[in-house]
Order: structure tokens, then sequence, then C-alpha cells
């Protein structure tokens, strides 16, 4: 009865240790949703079950192995104990009673999670190879940048124009994968002011990496002034056509790839890219007037710019206008 | 051939290639100078010849095809491979099975692509692409070229004789002796699992050379040296992370299965006394088929690669290089070999056990196998199916997947995971049947519930079927069918329980000694347990909307493999090294090797989950630096190098440990087994004579216990 009482004490004394020591490593980024208090609940009981589950079988092997270890000189063998039927039924049942309880909880916590507000706020998201790009509807606002107030539902309407994406706020813990030819939803409730990113989780390609977008959670007052300058912003650039073309190229997801400023992205910049030589795979220059423009937005593929091939780039069927307006944009861009 | 590519201005592309040439040469020159002109000498010498051989053909070929020279070539580097790899086989003992498959397999692809190329001339289309041939002539020529392989190299000739109506002989006697009989079709079970493991542990190698490589690129945040600016085999530094991902993902699943395979294939026909497996032509067959997959696998990286893991989601899949086709060709070709290992296992076992062998008298290992077995035999066949419907949408445009024409991408995850999720069981399930055979050998005490034990193998097994669907808690699929898979996925952790608490009540009270084998059984235990534990936060469906797709799954599912897998793996290893060599591996070295790998292994997988949890997503090759988690990288980094010369110690220790190991021919581990009844190496036909079970398996530590087995008295001296 001995090593029961010894073993016994110590696997209590070592799942309270693993527990205060997995609880003080501090293993989950912030709670910026009402859905992440559930998804954290359930968390501190599985981790609970961890801390214990490890003592009730490492403490005794560990006990096992020094005190019952083959001494030195010594040749025979332990004690001829086959098994015991009444333990074998206790570890089985026992358990399965857990299991169940861990169930139950899992499917309450996702309903937590799921919790549906019927004034809930919708965003149209469209995620493509390798950007974001959030709409609001109701004000025709269409933005790089996902803001939100503070305590409120939002319902995220999201689609995918090519392959599978996966929206993910660490700081929000849900995410929800983006399905090309369907629309899945992705509802949250944010309750911490602050930036965040949005962070592909589903492997999409070679600069999946890099498939982030800021995501900005704000006082409701804050969010009101954004909303409203994204309006007034979105209405006087619809006005003049570099303006429209500047909406295109956030409407399509053009500057996910390109960027405005020289920096080296998925494709080449867009800085001073008007007019100039451009350098093409085998050695050749062509210079980026309206054809080579229009042709890399029709075909992408027709001629490979030297440090971007292969082309990763799809064919963008715009009308005539809409390339025009967009070339007037990037006549801007200097 | 560096100073060339120095000299074309191309250096910063192919810094590969001149550190292959110095290793290759350098190993050329190290073996002549320790052994003059060995086989293995010649082998380089010809690896040498043929890689560059190789490489001038496809660079000519390419700047005929191209019109321009192209010193980065992917052609060029793809001959240079297949005649490099088949010039060593070659070298190092002539035409042997293995280089006379490879020489069917580059012609049959030749043929094929040819023959689809000449079509589509005649079709007015054109016929060549980024890769030489256009992707369909790669993919009939990928799969002409395991069918010639197997053609060439004689796996299916005994097959073709009865057909004619030709016999041949029962028992092939050994044509060649030494290590020459490996490079060459045998049917005996002891060779051919010999072959599998052997094979299995080139594919740790190189599925781990992968790992270094991208582990290396994910030391620090911002691109290192996969840069965007970089191209090899026609991908640029991202690209080329991608396809090492995922490659290193198939490379070791296959690796796994071939280990276990060879594990199985030596120790149960020995377990239960019978003279080898059921078809013999059919179990060289399924190792011979692995071979053809392998290379179709290797040929994926340099005809593009592909960017999409190893779970090959479309419409990702859909869109990815030639190199996809290569991959899903690999898999299909080497599910072969799983289904009909399996078929061959369950029908010995079920047909071919010693006299008085009851089920409840099967060493528990053959349970575990039983289990396997029947998962690896019905449920592959899904992996193949999901593979080839991806193949055929790329191939004839059929939408399976396709959304625009009324396919659905969720429906693959189905298809996929169905096989996929059982298919870890098969991973982890004869290693935990290690862990249980050996344990009471080091405790010297009878396996703690053994009936308890074989059947919660069984039904980790059948429950293993009704969970899939716990990998797509994000992936859109109905809402309602979350929370039954998760009540599904949670009960097998009670099967794993009963495992783990018999395991335990094992040791308690015994004698234990731990030798090097005892070391990894221990060592498997408490990493699959980390492994297990990790396990219900996934199968909780709320908790996996934030693992899902994070690094938290890459440290579980390393921790579910290394402890149901590698370190089970390598204690068969030691175990049963004596039996196959009649020498033992080295101790010292083998503890070096423990105490190198776990602690490392122990770091590496509680910073893959501690980052995961925070915020790092799976398969990417960059991270952003705001994230702060440049040093665990790092770390993580260090730990796998280390793990990675931990492993180079094991293999020295076991290609050194045949000639110059200890001699060890009687029952080193004092094992009541009928394998370790009879002095090592095994004979060819195994038991000279048969046994008839008497005893219980596992009776240690009862005076006066019956034997496991009595052997039959030996003909001669019938009169005692």
């Amino acid at each position: 009865m001995g090593h029961f009482l010894v073993v016994g004490i110590l696997v209590i004394v070592m799942a309270v240790l693993t527990y205060l020591g997995l609880d003080a490593a501090g293993l989950m980024p912030v709670q910026a949703s009402a859905q992440s208090v559930s998804i954290d609940w359930l968390w501190n009981w599985q981790l609970i079950a961890i801390s214990f589950l490890f003592s009730l079988i490492v403490v005794p092997m560990v006990y096992s192995l020094i005190v019952f270890r083959r001494k030195k000189g010594e040749t025979g063998d332990g004690q001829h104990i086959e098994g015991n039927t009444p333990l074998e039924i206790a570890w089985t049942i026992v358990p399965l009673f857990i299991v169940l309880a861990f169930a139950y909880m899992g499917a309450y916590s996702l309903g937590q999670t799921r919790s549906i507000d019927p004034n809930a706020m919708v965003v149209k998201v469209k995620a493509q190879q390798f950007v974001w790009t959030f709409e609001y509807p109701e004000y025709g606002i269409i933005s790089k940048e996902l803001h939100l107030p503070v305590n409120k539902q939002v319902i995220l309407k999201m689609e995918s124009a090519d392959v599978i994406h996966s929206f993910w706020v660490p700081e929000f813990r849900v995410k929800q994968d983006v399905v090309p030819g369907r629309v899945t939803e992705y509802r949250i409730t944010p309750t911490l002011i602050g930036d965040y990113k949005v962070r592909c989780a589903e492997l999409c390609g070679a600069s999946h990496a890099y498939m982030e977008g800021p995501v900005i959670v704000n006082s409701q007052a804050d969010y009101d002034m954004w909303i409203s300058e994204q309006a007034a912003i979105a209405a006087e650039a619809a006005k003049t056509p570099e303006g429209q073309g500047q909406l295109l190229t956030v409407k399509n997801g053009c500057i996910g790839c390109h960027s405005l400023d020289g920096a080296k992205m998925t494709g080449p910049t867009w800085f001073n890219l008007y007019g100039s030589d451009v350098k093409l795979e085998g050695g050749s220059t062509v210079v980026a007037d309206d054809a080579f423009i229009t042709e890399s937005i029709l075909d992408p593929k027709a001629k490979e710019v030297a440090g971007f091939a292969p082309t990763v780039m799809p064919p963008y069927a715009l009308s005539e206008t809409e390339i025009a307006n967009i070339i007037a944009y990037l006549k801007t861009l200097k | 051939m560096g100073l060339v590519f120095a000299a074309s201005g191309s250096w910063t592309y192919v810094h590969l290639v001149p550190v292959l040439l110095a290793l290759f040469g350098g190993a050329t020159a190290y073996s002549w100078g320790a052994s003059g002109l060995s086989p293995l000498t010649k082998g380089f010498i010809w690896l040498d010849l043929g890689a560059l051989i190789g490489f001038a053909l496809g660079l000519v070929i390419d700047w005929v095809v191209q019109g321009s020279l192209n010193w980065v070539a992917p052609t060029a580097s793809l001959f240079s491979l297949l005649f490099g790899f088949t010039g060593f086989f070659l070298g190092v003992a002539g035409f042997n099975a293995v280089s006379k498959g490879l020489i069917w397999q580059i012609t049959g692809t030749l043929i094929g692509a040819i023959f689809i190329s000449v079509i589509r001339v005649a079709m007015g289309l054109t016929w060549s692409g980024p890769f030489l041939f256009t992707e369909p002539a790669w993919v009939l020529g990928g799969f002409l070229g395991v069918l010639f392989f197997l053609g060439g190299n004689g796996a299916v000739s005994d097959w073709f004789k009865w057909a004619q109506g030709i016999d041949t002989p029962d028992h092939h006697e050994e044509h060649y002796t030494g290590w020459e009989k490996y490079l060459h079709i045998s049917f005996d079970h002891k060779v051919i699992g010999i072959q599998y493991t052997v094979t299995a542990l080139l594919l740790i190698s190189v599925g781990g050379l992968f790992a270094l490589i991208f582990r290396t690129e994910l030391a620090a945040s911002q691109l290192q040296f996969l840069t965007t600016d970089m191209k090899l085999f026609g991908q640029n530094g991202p690209q080329l992370y991608n396809t090492f991902m995922s490659l290193h993902g198939m490379i070791m699943i296959v690796s796994i299965l071939l280990g276990m395979a060879g594990i199985t294939n030596f120790v149960v026909p020995l377990l239960l006394g019978a003279q080898d497996m059921a078809f013999p032509r059919l179990n060289s067959f399924a190792f011979w088929i692995s071979v053809p997959a392998t290379v179709l696998l290797l040929m994926s990286l340099i005809l593009g690669g592909f960017d999409t893991g190893w779970t090959g989601y479309p419409p990702l899949s859909a869109r990815a290089p030639v190199g996809m086709q290569m991959f899903f060709l690999g898999v299909f070709t080497a599910g072969w070999s799983s289904i009909l290992g399996a078929l061959n296992v369950i029908v010995t076992v079920v047909r071919m056990r010693s006299k008085g062998m009851t089920a409840f008298r099967m060493p528990i290992f053959v349970w575990a196998s039983i289990a396997t077995s029947i998962i690896a035999l019905t449920a592959t066949q899904f992996i193949g199916l999901a593979f080839q419907l991806v193949m055929f949408q790329r191939l004839f445009g059929m939408g399976f997947f396709d959304p625009a024409k009324g396919g659905n991408p969720v429906l693959f995850q189905h298809l996929f995971w169905f096989y996929s999720h059982p298919a870890v069981y098969v991973f982890i399930l004869p290693g935990l049947g290690v862990i249980s055979e050996l344990l009471p050998v080091f405790a010297r005490k009878p396996l703690f519930g053994y009936r308890w034990i074989a059947m919660s193998s069984l039904a980790i097994a059948l429950v293993g079927f009704l969970v899939w669907a716990h990998h797509m808690f994000t992936s859109g699929m109905n809402e309602y069918l979350r929370v039954p898979f998760m009540y599904s996925t949670l009960l097998v952790a009670i099967p794993t329980g009963v495992k783990f608490f018999s395991w335990v009540a094992t040791l308690w009270k015994g004698k234990i000694w731990a030798p090097t084998p005892m070391l990894f059984v221990l060592g498997g235990i408490v990493v699959f347990l980390l492994g297990g534990l990790t396990g219900p936060p996934n199968a909780t469906v709320s908790t996996d909307l934030h693992l899902h797709d994070t690094y938290f799954i890459v440290g579980h599912f390393h921790d579910t493999i290394f402890g149901g897998f590698v370190f089970p793996f390598f204690a068969a290893l030691y175990y049963w090294f004596p039996k196959a060599t009649g020498r033992r591996m080295n101790e010292t070295l083998g503890k070096v090797h423990f105490w190198l790998m776990t602690p490392a292994f122990f770091i590496l997988t509680f910073g893959m989950m501690r980052i995961g949890l925070l915020g790092m997503r799976r398969r990417i090759v960059d991270y952003d630096p705001a994230l702060n988690f440049d040093f665990t990288h790092l770390i993580l980094t260090v730990m796998g190098f280390m793990i990675a010369i931990s492993v180079l110690i094991f293999i020295y220790n076991f290609f050194n440990s045949i000639k110059n190991g200890e001699k060890a021919e009687g029952n080193v581990w004092n094992s009541r087994s009928p394998e370790w009844q009879v002095p090592s190496p095994m004979p060819t036909h195994n038991y000279d004579q048969p046994f008839e079970v008497v005893g219980e398996p596992y009776d240690y530590g009862l005076a006066g216990a019956p034997k496991y087995v009595e052997f039959a008295a030996p003909a001669k001296s019938k009169h005692k």
C-alpha cells in the first residue's frame, strides 16, 4: 500500500504544479472577442485534464523506473501479475464519462461562439491570392482594412475568387475557411479596441505567408468617423478616372501583390511604372505603355517580367474603360 | 561545372549544384581512399558520371526545344537525377533489380511521353511545355515508367511464367549472398523486411534533409536564402519552400509505411512460426512497387514542384505545376504497396499460425499488425481515388471539385480524410504494438491486461473510420456535422487510454532494466502521451477553431508520429538487429542517440505548440517579425539539427554494426518469444523444426511456468 500512497501524493503534486506552470506561461494571445471567452474557458479545462493525465501516467512510470529497477547483480523477474479485470473496466468506464463530459462542454462552447445577434452588421469579405478585401455594402466602401466597432456583433460574408483561404485573427480565436463557389459566414463580437491582423490559415500558394490584412477594432465614435471619411473619399474618387481606377485596384485586390511605394512584393511595384523600361525574362525590355499594361491585365503570362517568373497572376477580364481608368491612376504614382 | 555556373553569371541560382558536386566528388574520393576500387567506389564513380551525362543531355535537349541555353533547366536536373541514381546501382552491383528497374523506368517514361507528344503533334497541338513535355505526356510517361520498372526488374516474371504454364520452384534458392541479395528480387520475408527497412531509412534521410532546408529558412523572419530572386527547378524561393514542405510530409509518410512494413515483414512470420509470408511473390511485388513510386515523388520536386502541402486540396492542386501530377501518381503507386502488403499480413496471420497459437495466445505485435492491416487494406483506396479525381480534373477537364462546373471542393476533403485519418492509425498502431511487445521483456513481467490491449488496437482501428471530419471543422461543411464528429473523435481516447494504463501497470513491480531498445520504448510512451493529450483540444470543436492549421497542430502530430512510430521503430531496430545479423548494435552510441534525440525533440514540439497558440500558422515560408517568434524559431532549428545529428549517429551505428558489432547469437534479451529460442542470424527458411504453443507469451516471473513454445524434436532423434 505504501507505494500507492506515495505515488498518489506525487501525482497530485505534479498535476497541480504542471497546471500552475502552464497557466503562468500565458499560452493564449489576448482575448479580443466575446467568442474567445468561451473558447478559453474550455481550453482551461483541457489544460487541467492534460496536467492531471500527464501526471497520472508519467509519475508512476518514473517511480517504477527508479523503485522497481533491476539492481546490480539481480537476475530475477518481476511479480507475476497478469491483469486485473475490475481495474481494466474502471479505466475504460471512467474515461468514457470524462470524454462525454468534454464532448458536452465542447458542444456548449461551440454554441456560445455561434450565438446570434439579429442586429449584427454585415461586411462582405473577398479573399483571393493573396489579399483580403472588405466591402461595406451599406456605404459603398471597399477597403483593404477591416474596421469594426467594439462590442457589436458582425457577420462576415466571405467569398473566394480562386482557391481555399481561411480567415483567422488569433486574438478573436475563431477561424473559418473561405471556399470558392459558396459564401461562408464568420460571426464575431470584438470586445477589445486595438490593431490586429487577419492571417490566411489555409495554404493558398506561393505568397500565402504574406496574405495578411489589418483588422482594426475602433470605439463606436472612431468607427463612425472612419466610415464617413471612407464614404466621402469613395464618392470623391468616383468623379475622376484616376479615382475610379484606384477604387478598381482595391476592389480587384491588385494592391495585394503590387506595391505603390517601390517595395518589392509578389508582383512588380507600380511606383514610377508608367512609361518606364521594363526588363523581361529572357533579357529583352519593353516600355510600360498603355498597350503593355492592357496586355498584362488581360493576359499576364504574355510577357513575364524579369524576377517575377513564373507569373502567378490570373487574367482579369476588365472592360476598356476600367483599364483606361487604372492606367490613369498608374500615371499618378510618381 | 560549378565554375561554369559562376562564369555564366547565374551563381545565385545554383549554389546548390557545386555543393552537390563537391559532396559526391568528396564521397567518391573518400570511398576510393578508404577501400580502393570497391563496389561502393564504383557506384559513386558511376553516379558522378551518370549525373554529368544526364545533365549534359538534358541541357542539350532543353536547348534544342527552347531555343536558348538555360543552365538551370529543370529537364537537365531531372535527367541528372535519374541517370545518377541508376548509375549508382549499376556501379555497385552491375545489373541488379534496382538498376534494371530504373533503366526500364526511364525508358517507359520516355516512351509514354513521346507517345502522347506524337499524338498531340498529329492533332495539331503543341508538344513541348515548360518542362520539356506537356503535362499529359508526363502523366502517361510516369505511369508507364512504373509498369516498365516492375516488368523490367523481374518482380512479376514468375506470374508471367505461370500464365504461360511454366512452373517455378516454390522456394527460390538464393543466387546471391551477402549484401548483394538485397539489391535483387528475393521472396524471403526477412530479405524483403530488410529491403523495406533500409529503403525507409533512406527516405527518412531524404525527408529529414528537406525538413532541415526549410527549418533553416524559418530560423529568422524575412527570407534568407529561399528568396524570391533565387530559382531552382523552375521555382522561386517561396515556391521551393512549399515543395520541400509538402514533400517532407509525403516522403515521411511513405517512409513510415515502408518502415513498419519492414518490421512487420521481418517479425510476423517469425512470431507465428511460419516459413514465410502467405504470398511471397506478392510480398516482393509490394516492396518493389514502392521504389518507382519514390522516384515519382522525387520527380515532382524537379518538374516544377507543387505548393499544396501533402493534403493536395483542390482548387489549389488543380492549378499547381506538373510536379503535382507526379506527386499524385507517386502516392497512387505507393498506395498499392500498402494495400497488397496488408492483404498478405492478414492472410498470413489467419492461415499460417503454428499449432496451439489461438487468437489470445498470439504475440501482441501480431494483433497490432492485424488491426493496422485491416485499415490499410480497406481505406488506402480512398486517397488513391481522391488524388485520381484531381488528376482527371486536370487532364480531362472533369470538374469534380471545380465549383464553376458544379463540383465541390469540400467533397475532396471528405474523400481524402476518409483514408488519411485512419492512416495515422496505420502509422502508430504497429509502433504501439512494438511497445507492448517489448515492455514485458524489459520489465520482466507479464503484459498487463493482454486481452484489453489486443482489443484496444481493434477498437482504435474501427472507431478511426468514423472520425475523419474532425480535420474539417473550419472547412465550411455542414455545421451540424461538427458535434457528432467531436463525440466520435473523443471516443478514440478510451482505447488509447487503456493502452497507457496497461503499460504503466506492466512496469509496476517489475524488475526493469533499460538497454537501448527499452529506452526508446519508454521515450516512445512519454512522447506519444504528449501527442495523445494534445489531441482532445483539437477534437472539441470550439478550441479547434483556434488551433486548426496552426503550429500547435504541427507540434501535436509530430508528437504522435514520433511517439507512435519513430521511437518504437528505433526500439524495434535495436531489438531485432541481432536476429537479422547475429551481432548487436553499439550500446554507447545507442544511448548517445537516445539522449540527444529525446530532449531535442521535446523542446522542438513544445516550442512549436507554444508559438502555434500565439498565432504561428502552418505551412508558411515567412512570419510577421512583429510576432516576436524569431528566437523560438532559432531554437527550433537548432533542435532540428540535433535530431538530425542523432539520426546520423544511428545510421553509422546501424551500418557499422553489421560487420563490426559485438557477436550476439543467443537469446540476447532473455525473451520468451519463439524467434529468440533459436540461434541468430535466422536461417533462410526460418525454424528448422516447427514449434507448438504450449504456454502464455509473456509469463515472466512465474516459477515453473510452461515455455511459450516448444519445438518438435528433430527428425533424426525421433526415438527419444
